[in-house]
């Protein structure tokens, strides 16, 4: 509980700081894969709000306290976790389709460098 | 932000990558996707709540409703979007102040108030808020007299909360139209007051 004291003298974030919902857009991606999951019974608000709290009491078991910007780099994690977990994908799968993502990118802007 | 571009642009790529995998599978579709961000961006926010709020200050009938069953009375004015989770409002008095928290992640009545602010997310209020509701209150500039007490709510996947704040004195006589206007997505969560009366 060492990690609960130090939150206990953290300061508070201030309420007029007016944010966007997502700061950026993978964030509203990542927030809609977990909507639809929900919305088409695949996926329990009870286990992602448990899956959820795991990580970010992970996050700050490692001393990495929330600051509320990092809070969607958690909420990606978990998700992953749970595809993986739930054998819809494996890690090694999700590595490749990154790579796969990254390539196609380069290619893309190779072809847009191309075009007069 | 505390993230560099590089970091940004590696989460980038990982959720391209899961929603690709994703939509492969048929799990997700990119179209419903798109249409979730955009009614949570756009359509539904804290001004559903504040109309939930304005009437129960001019209905005793509404407002008796509104705390014995918010869920119903939500689903009576079309809003939708609850799932399981239960809604419940909670009413603030002279005497009683209530404070929303999630402590465990950021369980939110997003169905009435939309997606939920920073400060909400943040690691110290939500540490905080549970064990040290006053000196919260009076970091986010309420002081509460000694009298006043003081409830905090621990949101969860199954029920979240919703704060009915304190008509604002001076108010009689506006419309439902003009009180919705003056109910701040805070004083739902029981971060502010509407009152001046009552505080310090």
């Amino acid at each position: 509980m060492g990690g609960r004291d130090k939150l206990a003298r953290l300061s508070l974030l201030s309420r007029e700081a007016e944010d966007p919902p997502f700061a950026e857009p993978w964030q509203a991606q990542a927030f809609a894969v977990v909507v639809e999951l929900i919305e088409s019974g695949r996926l329990t608000q009870e286990e992602w709000s448990q899956r959820l709290s795991a990580e970010l009491r992970a996050a700050e078991g490692r001393g990495e306290y929330d600051t509320g910007e990092r809070y969607y780099v958690h909420w990606l994690a978990a998700l992953e976790r749970l595809t993986v977990d739930r054998e819809i994908t494996a890690w090694n799968e999700l590595a490749e389709e990154r790579e796969a993502t990254r390539m196609h990118d380069h290619h893309r802007r190779d072809e847009q460098l191309k075009s007069p | 932000m505390a993230d560099d571009k590089p970091a940004q642009a590696d989460y980038d790529l990982r959720t391209r990558a899961l929603v690709s995998v994703l939509t492969r599978k048929g799990l997700v579709d990119p179209a419903a996707m798109d249409a979730v961000v955009e009614y949570h961006e756009r359509q539904v926010g804290p001004h559903i709540g504040a109309g939930l709020v304005a009437r129960s200050w001019v209905d005793p009938d509404y407002r008796r409703r509104l705390l014995a069953d918010a869920r119903a009375v939500a689903r009576e004015e079309n809003v939708t979007g609850f799932q399981s989770t239960d809604l419940v409002a909670v009413a603030n008095t002279p005497s009683v102040h209530n404070l929303v928290v999630c402590t465990l992640c950021s369980c939110y009545p997003w169905s009435v108030l939309g997606l939920p602010p920073t400060w909400y997310k943040d690691s110290a209020y939500r540490a905080r808020a549970v064990i040290e509701p006053r000196n919260v209150l009076r970091e986010f500039g309420l002081d509460l007299d000694d009298e006043v007490e003081v409830r905090v709510w621990d949101s969860t996947a199954e029920v979240r909360y919703l704060v009915i704040p304190q008509r604002p004195p001076g108010t009689d006589g506006m419309s439902v139209e003009q009180l919705t206007a003056l109910v701040t997505r805070d004083s739902m969560i029981g971060a502010e007051t509407l009152a001046v009366s009552g505080q310090k």
